[in-house]
């Protein structure tokens, strides 16, 4: 008996196979592979502030700060870099969800920071970096005197 | 390394804090190796307190549960890419495990399951006695 044809299956498949193809492709030229499917970039981050401070979070889970490079230019470039080594264990894997290897993402600052003063911590695969604003553009708050 | 990127739950649980925010339910991602040995898991759990962390093993079920307490309140945020959550997952363990001598550490943010095989299941080699 014949198979029955079914072309969106067929073209599916191909579409999936193309996919796949490029992702490879990205990948060999160290780019990343996963760029189809993801838009965030890696790491993802919450940023927030005060009058003083802008504060980033990133989470970077199995890492050291001897791993991370990270620093400011031109005011408000923030530049995160960093690299994470896989465990080296010789045996079947069973699961490899984890991703390893080396990023790097520059982040635009709403506002100039004082880039001699930042200040990273790591602490349970959490950083959190302190980036100093620079005076002019902290918030003055102008006493409103009222008659 | 976008792969890291945070994944929620399929069983995503909204749990209602003290303070009527929700907050979700992650799942880790894992990598896990097998040799002559042991079982090995490799969890990412980044942000958890170690007294927050709770590893289980009954009846060959492994839970990993890790609360996470908010990290910061009432902040105004200009980038929200992520979200703080607890994190779960189970694993259902068909190799004979040696349950007395499961360890788990946890270092910069990723739990580490060592899961030892029972002695019988061990591959042994068998000495060739020649005349």
């Amino acid at each position: 008996m014949l198979g029955r044809w079914e072309p969106f299956t067929q073209m599916e498949a191909e579409f999936n196979r193309l996919r796949d193809e490029m992702d490879r492709l990205f990948r060999r030229f160290g780019g990343n592979g996963n760029l189809w499917r993801r838009a965030v970039e890696f790491p993802a981050v919450d940023i927030w502030e005060d009058e003083n401070d802008l504060f980033l979070e990133a989470e970077l889970p199995g890492m050291e700060l001897n791993d991370l490079e990270i620093y400011v230019t031109q005011g408000n470039q923030l530049t995160l870099k960093g690299k994470r080594t896989p465990p080296e264990v010789e045996g079947t894997w069973h699961r490899r969800e984890r991703g390893f290897g080396e990023f790097t993402r520059v982040i635009s600052l709403p506002v100039d920071v004082d880039a001699d003063k930042v200040e990273a911590t790591l602490k349970h695969g959490v950083l959190t970096v302190r980036l100093p604003k620079v005076a002019e553009a902290r918030v003055r708050k102008i006493p409103v005197k009222a008659d | 390394m976008t792969e890291l990127v945070k994944r929620e739950g399929a069983e995503t649980a909204l749990v209602h804090e003290p303070t009527h925010q929700a907050q979700r339910t992650y799942v880790p991602r894992v990598d896990i190796v097998e040799t002559d040995n042991e079982l090995r898991l490799y969890a990412d759990m980044p942000g958890v307190q170690p007294e927050d962390l709770d590893v289980r093993f009954e009846n060959g079920l492994l839970t990993l549960h890790g609360k996470v307490r908010p990290r910061h309140k009432d902040v105004q945020y200009l980038y929200a890419e992520y979200g703080i959550g607890d994190y779960h997952r189970e694993f259902a363990i068909h190799e004979d495990i040696d349950a007395g001598r499961i360890s788990a550490q946890y270092r910069n943010g990723v739990l580490v399951i060592t899961l030892p095989k029972s002695e019988q299941v061990k591959p042994k080699r068998i000495q060739v006695k020649a005349e």
